[in-house]
C-alpha cells in the first residue's frame, strides 16, 4: 500500500483500511449492513438516496453523513444504528414511499427499517431517481445516452430531447443496474432463450461447469470494457485482483515426445435438411440444445421450456438426423439412440409429457442399455419405427394450431402418421470436425472416408496412428459414447506412457545409407530429404545420412544419380528381384 | 487379339496410403481383377523410373504407381517427386514405342478402397483393350528389350 492506512471505529469495532475508500465499504468489510439504493460498487458514489446515512463523531462533534461518499479518516468513530440514524432513515423511507411505496425494493426497505404505515401515502412511480442508470451509461458504457432532465418534482431520467438516442449501444447496463426494474430491455426474455445453445451469455462467465481450468473467461467482443473502454466492474469487484485486461492470446510451445490427439467432434447442422425446419421453426431444437435446457446449470436451470417459456405437453424425438442418411453421413453415430432414450426419460420425469421416439432401428448395444430401453417402454414412451420425414407448423385455426406437426411413416403399422407436438428434438449426427483436415496434416495422420482419423489397425493397433508416437482417443477417431471414450483415452495414455517411461526409442532398421565410395558429392539428395537427414561433409566431399532422422521413404535412393544410396530393406536389388518374382 | 487375354500389371504402392487402401479393399471383401501384382514401397518417391521399365521388360503389360494424395504424403513431399519423375518418364516411353496409357500414376488414400478397386478395374480393362505389350514390334524385339535392361 502506497499511502498509510487509517484506523477507524465502526459500531465499536476497529478496522484498518486504505485511506481512499468510503465508510460504506469499510462497514461492508466488517459485515455491518447499511441500507442503500443509489450505491453500486464500481460506480462513483452519488449520495442521493441518503439511505446510507450514519452518524460520525470526531471529538465532541457528532453529525449525520451519507456513508457511501464520506471518506474514512484516522480516528473516525462511526455509529450506524443509533436512534438518531434509525429515525432519519425512517423519515427518508417514508418520503420515498410517498412516490414509490408500491415498488418492491422500497417496500422491502420500508419493512427493514420498521416503517409499517408511511404517513405520506404510497405512490407507484417505479423510477426512484437513484441515478445508477445515468452513471452506468456514463462510466460503464461511455455512451452518455441518458441523463437527468428538468428540476425538482419534474426531474426524470431520459434521453436528450426525449428522442431515440443515437449514442445508445444497446448494452443493457442501465437495465442491469436499475434496482426497481424501471428500465428494461424490450424482448430481453426472448433474447435469452435464443442463446440457450450458446451457454452463459454474460461477457464474463465460466464457459461450462466442466471447463478446465474452471475459471471465468472474458469475451472481448461482448465486453463493455473492450468495446467502450469503460465499465471494468469485474476488475473492481474481484477480491483476488485476478482480472487482467491487458492479457493477450499466447501461443505456447510445448516440447513433447508423444501426442494424444483427442480433438473430438462437432454436431451435424440440421438447418441444411430444410424439411425439419431447424432454424425456421422456433421449437425445433437439436439434441445438444435440449441437453443445455435440461442441464441444472443451464440457462433455464434445468427446466424444459418452449420458446415462449411454457413447458411442452408433447415432445417428438427424431433419430438419425444426418446419420444413416445417404445425403449426409452414411455411418451410424452410435450414441443417439441411447441419449434419445435418456431425453425421453427426462421429459417423462420432469414434465410427465407425452414423448414420441421416431427411430429407424433401436441400437441399444452396450452394457445395461437394452435394460434401459425396456424400462422406457414400460414408462410409456411411444416408439414409432420410421424416420421423421418432415416437420411443419400446424394449420392456424385448426386442431393443430400452434403445434408442430411431424410427418412419418409408421413402418410397423404400415400407415402414414401426422403427430402434433409442442417440441421437436433432432438427434443430430456426430461428425468429424471441420478443421480435422488441418490436424490431419499437422500430425501426418490419415482419415477414413467418413472424415474421422484412421487408426493404424482396427483390431491390432486401435489407438496408434501411422505416425510414431501419435495416438488417438475419443470421437476424433469415430463416434463413440463416454465409456468407450474413457477406455480409449486410457489406452492411448498408457501407450504414450510406455514410450515415455522407456526413455529411449527403437529405430526402424529401414533407413538410407550412403556409400561414400560411390557418392560423387552432387548433393541432389540433400535438397530432396524432407527431414534434413542428409548432410554434406565438405571435407570428405560426400553426403551422409543421419540414421536417427531418416524415416526411410527412399526418395533419395531413387534420385541418387550415382546409385550411391542404399535404402535398407528396400534396396534396388530387392525391388528388382521382387519385380522378377511377381512376373515369373 | 484373343478375347481371353489377361494382362499382367505391376503396381508400386506406397506403404501409408495406397497399400493401406488396397488392404482395406481386401478386408472389406471388395472384388477387383486379379491382374494387379503389388510391390510395396515405403513411399511412391522410392519408385525409380528404371523399376517401371524393368517391370515392362520382364513381361508386365502395364505398371501402376500409386501414392498419397498431393499434400498428404506421409513423408511430406515424396509424392511430388514421383509426379515429376513420372512426367519425365512419358517421353521415354514414347521413344520405346510403349503406349503411355500402360503406365499410370494414381493418388489413392488409405481410406479409398473403393477408388483403388475402380482404378484396378479400369486399368485392367484399358490394358486389355490395348493388348499385350510387344516390345520393338516383332523383328527387332530382342534388341530393344536389351536396351531396356536397367544398368
Amino acid at each position: 500500500m502506497a499511502d498509510k492506512s487509517v484506523k477507524l471505529t465502526i459500531d465499536g469495532k476497529e478496522i484498518e483500511v486504505e485511506p481512499d475508500i468510503y465508510i460504506l465499504e469499510a462497514a461492508e468489510r466488517l459485515g455491518i449492513w447499511i441500507p442503500t439504493l443509489c450505491n453500486y460498487r464500481g460506480l462513483t458514489p452519488f449520495g442521493v438516496c441518503r439511505m446510507c446515512t450514519v452518524e460520525v463523531a470526531r471529538g465532541t462533534r457528532v453529525r449525520l453523513v451519507t456513508s457511501c461518499n464520506h471518506p474514512v479518516s484516522d480516528g473516525l468513530v462511526v455509529r450506524t444504528n443509533t436512534e438518531r440514524v434509525r429515525t432519519a432513515r425512517r423519515i427518508l423511507v417514508e418520503l420515498l414511499c410517498a412516490r414509490h411505496g408500491k415498488v418492491g425494493v422500497i417496500k422491502r426497505l420500508a419493512e427493514n427499517v420498521g416503517v409499517t404505515k408511511p404517513r405520506f401515502g404510497e405512490g407507484d412511480e417505479p423510477c426512484i431517481l437513484c441515478g445508477l442508470c445515468v452513471r452506468a451509461c456514463d462510466e460503464m458504457a461511455k455512451a452518455n445516452a441518458i441523463g437527468f432532465a428538468q428540476r425538482g418534482t419534474d426531474k426524470i431520467v431520459t434521453t436528450p430531447y426525449h428522442e431515440e438516442s443515437e449514442t445508445c449501444i444497446n448494452c443493457g447496463a442501465c437495465a442491469k443496474v436499475c434496482p426497481t426494474g424501471a428500465i428494461y430491455i424490450e424482448g430481453a426474455q426472448e433474447l435469452r432463450h435464443d442463446e440457450l445453445a450458446l451457454g452463459p451469455n454474460a461477457a464474463i462467465a465460466v464457459p461450462t461447469m466442466q471447463a478446465v481450468p474452471n475459471v471465468p473467461r472474458l469475451d472481448a467482443d461482448a465486453c463493455l470494457h473492450f468495446t467502450t473502454g469503460g465499465c471494468g466492474i469485474c476488475a473492481t469487484n474481484c477480491p483476488a485482483k485476478a482480472i487482467d485486461y491487458e492479457m493477450q492470446d499466447k501461443e505456447i510451445e510445448v516440447k513433447a515426445g508423444t501426442v494424444v490427439v483427442a480433438t473430438g467432434f462437432q454436431v451435424f447442422d440440421p438447418s441444411v435438411a430444410e424439411q425439419y425446419g431447424y432454424g425456421r421453426l422456433p421449437n425445433v431444437i437439436t439434441s445438444l440444445e435440449f441437453e443445455r435446457l435440461s442441464n441444472a446449470a443451464g440457462p433455464t436451470g434445468g427446466k424444459i421450456l418452449l420458446r415462449n417459456g411454457t413447458p411442452p405437453a408433447s415432445v417428438a424425438i427424431l433419430h438419425c438426423i444426418g446419420s444413416r442418411d445417404e445425403h449426409y453421413h452414411r455411418y451410424c453415430s452410435r450414441v443417439c439412440c441411447m441419449y434419445s432414450l435418456k431425453f425421453a426419460h427426462l421429459v417423462h420425469e420432469k414434465l410427465g409429457a407425452r414423448v414420441y421416439q421416431l427411430y429407424i432401428d433401436m441400437r441399444t448395444f452396450g452394457k445395461g442399455y437394452e435394460e434401459f430401453y425396456d424400462r422406457l417402454l414400460k414408462e410409456g414412451a411411444l416408439f414409432i419405427r420410421g424416420k421423421g420425414a418432415e416437420v411443419t407448423p400446424g394449420v392456424p385455426g385448426g386442431a393443430e394450431a400452434g403445434k408442430l406437426v411431424v410427418k412419418c411413416e409408421d413402418t410397423l403399422a404400415g400407415v402414414q402418421r401426422r403427430i402434433p407436438v409442442d417440441m421437436v428434438v433432432l438427434s443430430v449426427a456426430l461428425e468429424a470436425r471441420s478443421d480435422a483436415r488441418e490436424v490431419e496434416r499437422l500430425f501426418n495422420l490419415c482419415r477414413s472416408e467418413d472424415g474421422f482419423f484412421l487408426e493404424q489397425h482396427p483390431k491390432l493397433a486401435p489407438v496408434e496412428t501411422t505416425t510414431d508416437g501419435v495416438f488417438l482417443a475419443g470421437c476424433c477417431q469415430s463416434p463413440k459414447d463416454i465409456p468407450d471414450t474413457v477406455a480409449q483415452g486410457g489406452a492411448a495414455a498408457s501407450q504414450a506412457l510406455s514410450l515415455i517411461l522407456r526413455g529411449e526409442t527403437t529405430l526402424s532398421g529401414a533407413c538410407a545409407e550412403v556409400n561414400p565410395d560411390l557418392c560423387s558429392g552432387c548433393r541432389v539428395c540433400n535438397e530432396l530429404c524432407p527431414y534434413s537427414a542428409i548432410s554434406y561433409d565438405a571435407e570428405k566431399k560426400v553426403s551422409a545420412v543421419n540414421e536417427s532422422l531418416c524415416k526411410a521413404c527412399g526418395t533419395c535412393v531413387a534420385a541418387c544419380p550415382s546409385g550411391a544410396i542404399k535404402g535398407k530393406h528396400f534396396t534396388k536389388e530387392q525391388i528388382l528381384a521382387e519385380i522378377e518374382g511377381v512376373l515369373r | 487379339m484373343s478375347q481371353d487375354f489377361e494382362p499382367v500389371i505391376v503396381g508400386f504402392l506406397c506403404n501409408w496410403c495406397s497399400y493401406t487402401g488396397a488392404d482395406l479393399a481386401g478386408t472389406s471383401r471388395s472384388r477387383y481383377p486379379p491382374n494387379l501384382r503389388i510391390i510395396r514401397v515405403m513411399c511412391s518417391g522410392r519408385v525409380e523410373p528404371a523399376f517401371v521399365l524393368k517391370a515392362l521388360r520382364e513381361g508386365a503389360d502395364g505398371v501402376l504407381v500409386a501414392g498419397c494424395h498431393p499434400g498428404d504424403c506421409h513423408y511430406q513431399e515424396g509424392n511430388y517427386k514421383t509426379m515429376r519423375r513420372m512426367a519425365l518418364l512419358g517421353p521415354l516411353l514414347d521413344q520405346f514405342g510403349i503406349e503411355r496409357a500402360r503406365v499410370r500414376l494414381e493418388w489413392i488414400s488409405a481410406s479409398e478402397a473403393g477408388r483403388f478397386v475402380e482404378v484396378v478395374k479400369e486399368m485392367t480393362s484399358r490394358i486389355k483393350a490395348l493388348g499385350p505389350l510387344r516390345l520393338g514390334h516383332a523383328q527387332d524385339a530382342e534388341p530393344i528389350a536389351e536396351k531396356l535392361a536397367p544398368a
